[in-house]
């Protein structure tokens, strides 16, 4: 009995450690915006929308986060269309050298990260005039993204039935008004999981724009946010908050739409 | 099939081929269609992501500058950029940096906080689960620029919340233990991972097994020992070698402590940077990148080795 009393003491004593640790460092970012004059201590705030005023004010915060939006979704398209074309072909017809293809792209998408090319893809920005261009960043962006995505695509290809493709095409369908019409309402929870994916990757990402984007109208929100904490002496704690908050709340909310609509948990791929 | 009884006339043949296509292509699409539908994505690969991989391999034997002579007219060294790296010292300082990283946050930190979590949550439901898991995952999906302020302003040294909840005067985590406050902070960052993984695993357990342990005696550690752990080898491999390759590749230390103070925390990722594009030698930067890679490399080969045994 008693060693069952000090289990439930010892397991609540772990619980509330783990939930302190994975809540004190996020208290700031909720108070803050909501204090005036905020300083790095968490206090209970007096919720004055006064530094959301601020924010609003300041010239290269809200166009950051287009910029940021931009780039996501620019991105999104772009390897949601390439990866579903390609995935569709490499699932459906055996092309010569297809699983040593399969391999190799599975192989990249993990080893050449921003770290290890970061000098390459600099130099190629610069040889091709890429600096300071979001499209520019949007195609480098996308290769890298692109591997995995088709990697993840074709499984989900590979498991929807080819019987309706079979008779669209006897009913004369051409191959592109199959992959629109009948492939792709198929495959649709595939392709909404690599834009959600493609669309987080590219908000959170700090090196690559970082490195290719110098002028600070076409940077994103990643950038201005590292940029308002480094640049000259004290640290503008009511824009950081303000500006902090702004920036993490869509990536809440699809984390909220995306786990409501499809379970954020690991089925088959990854767990074997 | 057919020519196992008698030699098949020729009509048949051109049928049992186009049955064949016709089965294993149910869109009529055709090798060309499908070579066009496969080309757009492969040429951004080629170009952002095979060529930049190639480059920097050719890079690493120039003696490439961004700026004066080098930068016109790069010449070939050969092998004197990894000699340079091999006879570094600031170099064998960031990997020994990097490997306190990735062990101390990643096959440490992550591993044993993530299964922590997962084993404690494992027959739970309810409120105190999904506040736990939500947490957790919260640190993991908010963008690393955003989470790099909050320890920055967690860890700061004049009235940082960690200094007033725990009365330290002159307490300068990011200063006095500059490597223990990244190595903490990317626990903090990416138990999420390990966590769902283990989640998802522990429940590939069998209960019958547990139960049967506990019926005999086995206490509490014994059944981890026994029962638990060679049902999930599998996944703890995986994980063990996705979180190395990521954390090994991590850039965000450089936005907490910016490599600093005198280079406490320069690990390799931040190291390139510094010496690349901020000194402005991409030769010798390209050749720090190159053996990245070869890491990077070998991490995954490893890998996917594995994920095939499996299958």
């Amino acid at each position: 009995m008693t060693r069952f009393v000090l289990g439930r003491i010892g397991f609540y004593t772990l619980i509330a450690v783990l939930l302190a640790f994975f809540t004190i460092p996020l208290l700031w970012l909720a108070a803050a915006p909501f204090t005036s004059d905020p300083t790095y201590e968490v206090r209970v705030p007096d919720f004055t929308l006064d530094n959301f005023t601020a924010i609003l004010e300041h010239p290269y915060a809200l166009p950051s986060l287009l910029n940021s939006l931009v780039l996501a979704v620019g991105t999104a398209l772009l390897v949601v269309l390439f990866a579903a074309l390609a995935a569709y072909a490499l699932s459906r017809v055996r092309l010569p050298g297809r699983d040593a293809l399969l391999y190799a792209l599975l192989l990249l998408s993990s080893i050449i990260t921003g770290t290890a090319a970061m000098v390459p893809l600099f130099q190629l920005a610069v040889e091709l005039n890429l600096i300071d261009s979001q499209l520019g960043l949007i195609l480098i962006l996308s290769g890298g993204l692109l591997p995995a995505a088709i990697f993840m695509l074709k499984d989900f290809m590979d498991s929807t039935p080819k019987s309706y493709e079979e008779s669209a095409r006897v009913f004369g369908a051409s191959p592109l008004q199959i992959v629109r019409h009948v492939v792709v309402p198929l495959v649709r929870p595939g392709l909404a999981t690599i834009a959600v994916w493609a669309v987080a990757n590219v908000w959170g990402n700090f090196l690559m724009p970082y490195l290719l984007l110098s002028d600070v109208e076409k940077q994103p929100a990643a950038v201005i946010m590292y940029t308002l904490y480094t640049e000259g002496g004290q640290a503008n704690l009511t824009l950081l908050s303000t500006f902090g908050l702004l920036y993490s709340v869509p990536v809440v909310l699809m984390y909220l739409f995306v786990s409501k609509k499809y379970g954020f948990r690991f089925h088959g791929g990854i767990k074997r | 099939m057919a020519q196992a009884t008698s030699p098949p006339e020729a009509p048949e043949v051109i049928d049992e081929a186009r049955a064949r296509r016709y089965s294993s292509d149910a869109a009529g699409l055709g090798r060309l269609r499908a070579g066009a539908f496969v080309a757009p994505a492969l040429a951004l690969i080629a170009v952002f992501l095979v060529f930049p991989a190639l480059w920097v391999l050719y890079l690493g034997l120039t003696n490439y500058r961004l700026t004066g002579t080098a930068a016109a007219e790069p010449k070939l060294v050969g092998f004197d950029n990894f000699v340079k790296a091999v006879s570094d010292p600031a170099f064998w300082n960031s990997t020994w940096l990097t490997v306190q990283f990735v062990l101390g946050s990643a096959v440490i930190g992550q591993v044993v906080l993530g299964f922590t979590i997962a084993w404690l949550m494992r027959d739970r439901t309810g409120p105190l689960k999904r506040a736990v898991e939500g947490l957790v995952i919260l640190a993991w999906i908010l963008p690393s620029a955003v989470v790099s302020f909050l320890w920055v302003a967690l860890l700061d040294r004049d009235g940082g919340t960690l200094q007033a909840l725990l009365h330290l005067p002159g307490f300068a985590p990011l200063l006095d233990h500059p490597m223990l406050s990244i190595v903490v902070f990317n626990t903090w960052r990416g138990a999420a991972f390990s966590m769902m993984l283990y989640g998802a695993a522990l429940g590939n357990v069998p209960p019958s097994h547990l139960e049967s342990a506990r019926l005999a005696g086995a206490s509490g550690w014994q059944q981890l020992r026994d029962v638990v752990f060679p049902h999930i080898r599998g996944h703890i491999l995986t994980n063990l070698l996705l979180i190395s390759l990521w954390t090994f590749n991590d850039f965000t230390p450089f936005m907490l402590t910016a490599g600093g103070p005198d280079g406490q925390t320069e690990v390799l990722a931040v190291h390139v940077y510094k010496v690349a594009l901020l000194g402005q030698e991409l030769g010798y930067g390209a050749a720090v990148s190159t053996v990245i890679l070869l890491i990077n490399l070998v991490v995954a080969v490893f890998y996917l080795r594995l994920l095939r045994s499996k299958k």
